[in-house]
C-alpha cells in the first residue's frame, strides 16, 4: 500500500499572494505619460548660411520676456493666434499677403495646391515655459485643423479618425508641417 | 417516520477558502500587466502645463525623464534646477545622461528613444532652451513636452 504524502497546508497561500499583491501596489504607477511630441533640428554647421525665404512666406512669432506676442512685426495675441496661423496657412491663390502656393499631385488625393508658409518661433530665455506651451499647442492646433479640413474634404472624416495609413500619409503630404524655431539668442533680461 | 434521515448536523459548512488564492494571484497579474515600474523620486516641484495637442507616449521603457523646476527643499534654493534619475544635474551633464541612456538599450531600440521634458510651468524658458540645445548637441531629436491632456485651453 503507498503511503499517502501528507497535504500541504494552503491556507497561507493566499497571504503571501496578498503580500505581493500590495508590493506591486506601491511600487507601480499606472499614470499615462502624455505630451506634446517634437522633433528638434539637428545642430546648424559652423559655416552654414541659414536657408532664405522671401517675406511672404514667413511667419515669425516672438514671444518675449513677460509673454507678449510679436507677429510679422504686429503685436499678437494668444486667443487670436489659432486663427492666424491657420488663415496664413490656408491656400490662397494670387494673393501677395499670403504665402505662395505650388501645384502638387499626390497619391489617392490627386493634384492639390500646397501652402510653401514656414512658421518661425522664437521665444526669449525669460519667457515663461507656460506660455511657450501654449503657443506650441496653438500652433499644433491649427496645423490639425488644416489637416482635418483636407481630410473631410476627400474622404469626410477628421484626420485622427482615418483608418488607412496611406490616407494619413497623403494629407499630411497635402499639409505639411512647416515649423521652425530659430537659433536660440540673448535678448532682453533673464 | 422518515425516509430521509438527515445526516451530521443541521450547521452550515464552512465556506471553502482555497480559491481564495487564486483570485488574489489573478489580481496580482492584473496589476503586473497595467502597470509599470515608478520612475526615481522627485525632488523638484513640477506643476504640469496643460495642452489640447498631445499625444500618450507609448513605450515606457524607451523614454528618458528629464525634470525641471524649484527644488522641494528650500535649502536647495528656490531656482529651476535640472534633475536627472536621483540628483540634481547641471546643463554640463545632460549630454552624458543621454549617452548612458542609450547605451542601455540595444540597437534597433536606440532610435526610438525619446525624451519627455516634465518642466514646471513658471519656468523660464532660458533653462529649457539651453537643454534643447544640448540635446540636439547630443542628437536625441524625439522630445515630448509633458501635458496633460484638457478639452480646450484656458487662453
Amino acid at each position: 500500500m503507498a503511503r499517502n504524502t501528507p497535504q500541504v497546508n494552503a491556507g497561507s497561500m493566499a497571504d503571501i499572494a496578498f503580500l505581493m499583491l500590495i508590493f506591486f501596489l506601491v511600487t507601480t504607477t499606472m499614470e499615462v505619460d502624455t505630451g506634446i511630441m517634437r522633433q528638434l533640428s539637428p545642430p546648424p554647421l559652423k559655416d552654414q548660411e541659414p536657408p532664405k525665404f522671401k517675406d511672404r512666406n514667413i511667419m515669425k512669432i516672438l514671444v518675449n520676456s513677460s509673454d507678449r506676442l510679436l507677429i510679422n512685426n504686429k503685436i499678437g495675441d494668444i486667443k487670436t493666434l489659432r486663427d492666424d496661423v491657420f488663415d496664413f496657412m490656408s491656400i490662397h491663390h494670387n494673393d501677395a499677403t499670403y504665402p505662395e502656393v505650388s501645384p502638387k499631385s499626390i497619391d489617392i488625393i490627386g493634384d492639390v495646391y500646397v501652402s510653401r508658409g514656414l512658421i518661425s518661433l522664437k521665444n526669449d530665455r525669460g519667457t515663461s515655459y507656460e506660455m511657450y506651451i501654449k503657443v506650441q499647442n496653438e500652433i499644433a492646433a491649427a496645423f490639425t485643423e488644416l489637416k482635418n479640413q483636407v481630410a473631410m474634404k476627400h474622404f469626410g472624416k477628421n484626420y485622427d479618425k482615418l483608418l488607412f495609413e496611406e490616407q494619413k500619409d497623403a494629407v499630411s503630404e497635402a499639409v505639411p508641417m512647416r515649423f521652425s524655431e530659430a537659433e536660440p539668442e540673448d535678448i532682453g533680461g533673464k | 417516520m422518515s425516509r430521509f434521515k438527515q445526516k451530521g448536523s443541521k450547521e452550515l459548512p464552512p465556506i471553502s477558502t482555497s480559491s481564495l488564492p487564486d483570485i488574489i494571484f489573478m489580481l496580482l497579474f492584473f496589476f503586473m500587466v497595467t502597470t509599470t515600474m515608478k520612475q526615481a523620486d522627485v525632488f523638484v516641484k513640477v506643476r504640469p502645463t496643460s495642452a489640447t495637442e498631445v499625444v500618450k507616449l507609448e513605450k515606457k521603457s524607451l523614454v528618458s525623464y528629464i525634470h525641471v523646476g524649484p527644488p522641494l527643499q528650500a535649502k536647495y534654493g528656490t531656482n529651476s534646477r535640472i534633475q536627472l534619475n536621483d540628483r540634481f544635474a547641471t546643463i554640463e551633464e545632460i549630454q552624458e545622461f543621454i549617452t548612458k541612456e542609450r547605451e542601455a538599450r540595444n540597437e534597433n531600440e536606440r532610435k526610438q528613444l525619446s525624451t519627455s521634458l516634465k518642466v514646471d510651468k513658471e519656468t523660464k524658458m532660458g533653462i529649457v532652451t539651453d537643454i534643447k540645445q544640448e540635446l540636439r548637441q547630443v542628437g536625441a531629436y524625439r522630445v515630448s513636452y509633458s501635458s496633460t491632456e484638457v478639452k480646450k485651453m484656458d487662453l
